[in-house]
């Protein structure tokens, strides 16, 4: 492997993603911004006056973390799942596949982009969200690490998605019919100590409750799971995905014939 | 040197059809080589292997004497591809397209967009560099893809029918831009269905059918297999009846056009002097076909006489 080669190509990448993100901000940006807006005035603000406390915290400072995390999450997936199936659909993934540079690199590139959207779209929401409510963060070690993390976790969702796909449908049914149940389910709107002991027990099943509850310590030191847990279950997804997709690139799953 | 090696290469889709059946063929460095064949004989499914895009049934493929199946990465930075199908992300400008090539294949963005400056310009390019390839005309995406291909200054350029679709102004320009390519020490591959394109650029050239090769030769000794050519002659006064010219086979387009078969054991001497005994004065005179069309069609029919056509 020619570190030469793959450095250049992942800065090429990166750039290249981010540029995409930029020049289209208006479907990249606008909507997790506008969505997020109206999950902290309808949920934070309305209905979360008459919810009171939660954990000890205000409702809004509650859901604020979550709702950071679901749209870092929810962007970094669809960065990844957009960008690389758009490359298959119009055929310039080709550009990257006859060139030297490494599938692992290829891989990184777009995980990259992916995180570099989460985290601009993050930083926006985080922004709103000041307008709404005070946030502090109790550990900012704990807070970045496990943005990045969940990120890249979903990022690397996002290319396998792409990889198998084959059509623009099958980019949508999996954050409609997966991600999305997940993270609504994943404490972001409240603490999983409300649900009845069987309901618990299931949503420890959940990964995204992980993330959301590690993130949430992170910035209000209060969480329903262990943090160790968390880091251990996103550092297992991170290895995971990496590997199957690796591998799937490899054998040219969905882009060699 | 040889610049690709292809030994018993196979390849065998899901569904079983064989689109190569253990083809061999080599392609000497500086060598301008055309891959002909019809429709569907395996044409593309070789360049698709050689460039890594198709994964091979079985065989072995070395580019400059690298083994894609051992030094896979080596091989591909040898290579330039310019495919059949437009494979360029149309929302992305011209400069983008070929600067990002650069950084796949290792190059710095300075020195990418010097060179993009260079191709872009050679190609005639460089004033819609920050055009989006969505707006540009079909010989423009052609000729953006052999710039995009040649950015990283590949030992091997393989065209897979570049010119298709382009006028004959451009479709020119290109062959002296190759031509030139060719001359600079890069070696070139190219499949086409102009057969004058292949027989004005290539000096060698293989045909291949139905996923077998059916001829490899130097040009030169492949024309000269034509056991006869056609040939349209203008003429200067009209003729009322077919002449009788010392028994070659001739028949009237019209008045004023006479074509002539001439056997590859005959001379065009011999022609002219039966055209003069019969007093016919001939202003101008063509090919019917190109010849290496009428070899190839021959080669391809003789292999299956009651092929329809596609």
């Amino acid at each position: 492997m020619d570190f030469r080669v793959n450095w250049i190509g992942f800065k090429t990448l990166v750039r290249k993603e981010v540029i995409r993100v930029v020049r289209i901000w208006v479907q990249t940006i606008v909507p997790p911004a506008i969505t997020m807006t109206l999950y902290f005035i309808i949920f934070g603000n309305l209905i979360g006056r008459r919810i009171g406390v939660m954990d000890g915290f205000d409702y809004m400072q509650y859901i604020a973390p979550g709702l950071i995390m679901m749209s870092v999450i929810t962007n970094s997936y669809g960065n990844v799942v957009s960008s690389f199936f758009g490359a298959k659909f119009g055929k310039h993934v080709e550009e990257m596949l006859v060139s030297p540079m490494s599938n692992a690199i290829i891989i990184i590139g777009h995980v990259a982009g992916g995180v570099m959207r989460g985290l601009m779209v993050g930083a926006l929401v985080t922004a709103i969200a000041l307008f709404f409510t005070r946030l502090s963060i109790a550990n900012p070690l704990i807070t970045f690490s496990m943005v990045i993390l969940a990120s890249i976790v979903f990022a690397l969702f996002g290319f396998m998605n792409a990889v198998f796909a084959k059509k623009f449908d099958d980019i949508s049914i999996i954050p409609t019919f997966v991600l999305t149940p997940l993270t609504y389910l994943g404490g972001v709107f409240y603490s999983i100590s409300l649900l009845p002991e069987f309901w618990q027990k299931v949503s420890l099943g959940n990964p995204i409750l992980y993330m959301v509850n590690a993130f949430r310590y992170g910035i209000l030191g209060t969480s329903d799971i262990s943090i160790g847990w968390a880091y251990l279950l996103v550092s297992v997804f991170v290895v995971g995905l990496f590997s199957l997709n690796l591998a799937l690139l490899n054998r040219g799953v969905g882009i060699r014939e | 040197m040889l610049a690709l090696s292809i030994k018993n290469l196979a390849k065998t889709y899901e569904g079983g059809i064989e689109a190569l059946k253990g083809i061999n063929f080599s392609v000497e460095a500086g060598d301008f080589y055309a891959l002909l064949g019809p429709n569907g004989a395996g044409k593309t499914t070789a360049i698709g292997i050689i460039t890594s895009l198709v994964n091979k049934t079985s065989g072995k493929v070395e580019i400059f004497g690298h083994d894609i199946d051992k030094e896979l990465e080596a091989a591909k930075a040898c290579i330039g591809l310019v495919p059949q199908e437009l494979n360029m992300n149309q929302f992305d400008t011209v400069l983008n397209i070929v600067v990002n090539q650069a950084g796949y294949y290792g190059i710095e963005r300075k020195t990418a967009l010097q060179r993009a400056e260079k191709y872009l310009t050679e190609l005639r390019l460089w004033d819609r560099r920050n055009n989006d390839a969505r707006g540009l005309s079909g010989g423009m995406k052609r000729r953006l893809m052999i710039a995009r291909a040649l950015i990283h200054e590949p030992r091997l350029l393989i065209l897979d029918e570049p010119t298709a679709g382009v006028d004959i102004e451009i479709r020119r320009s290109m062959w002296a831009f190759l031509r030139e390519t060719n001359k600079a020490g890069t070696t070139i591959i190219l499949t086409t269905h102009y057969l004058e394109e292949a027989e004005n650029l290539c000096r060698h050239v293989a045909i291949i059918d139905e996923g077998r090769i059916i001829e490899d030769a130097r040009m030169s000794t492949v024309l000269r297999k034509l056991e006869r050519e056609v040939f349209v002659l203008s003429l200067r006064e009209p003729l009322s009846a077919v002449p009788d010219l010392n028994g070659f086979d001739t028949s009237l387009i019209d008045a004023y056009e006479l074509e002539v078969t001439v056997n590859a054991r005959d001379d065009l001497n011999g022609l002219f002097d039966a055209l003069n005994e019969k007093g016919i004065n001939v202003l101008s005179l063509r090919n019917k076909a190109n010849r290496l069309e009428e070899l190839f069609m021959g080669l391809v029919e003789a292999k299956q006489p009651n092929r329809t056509g596609n």
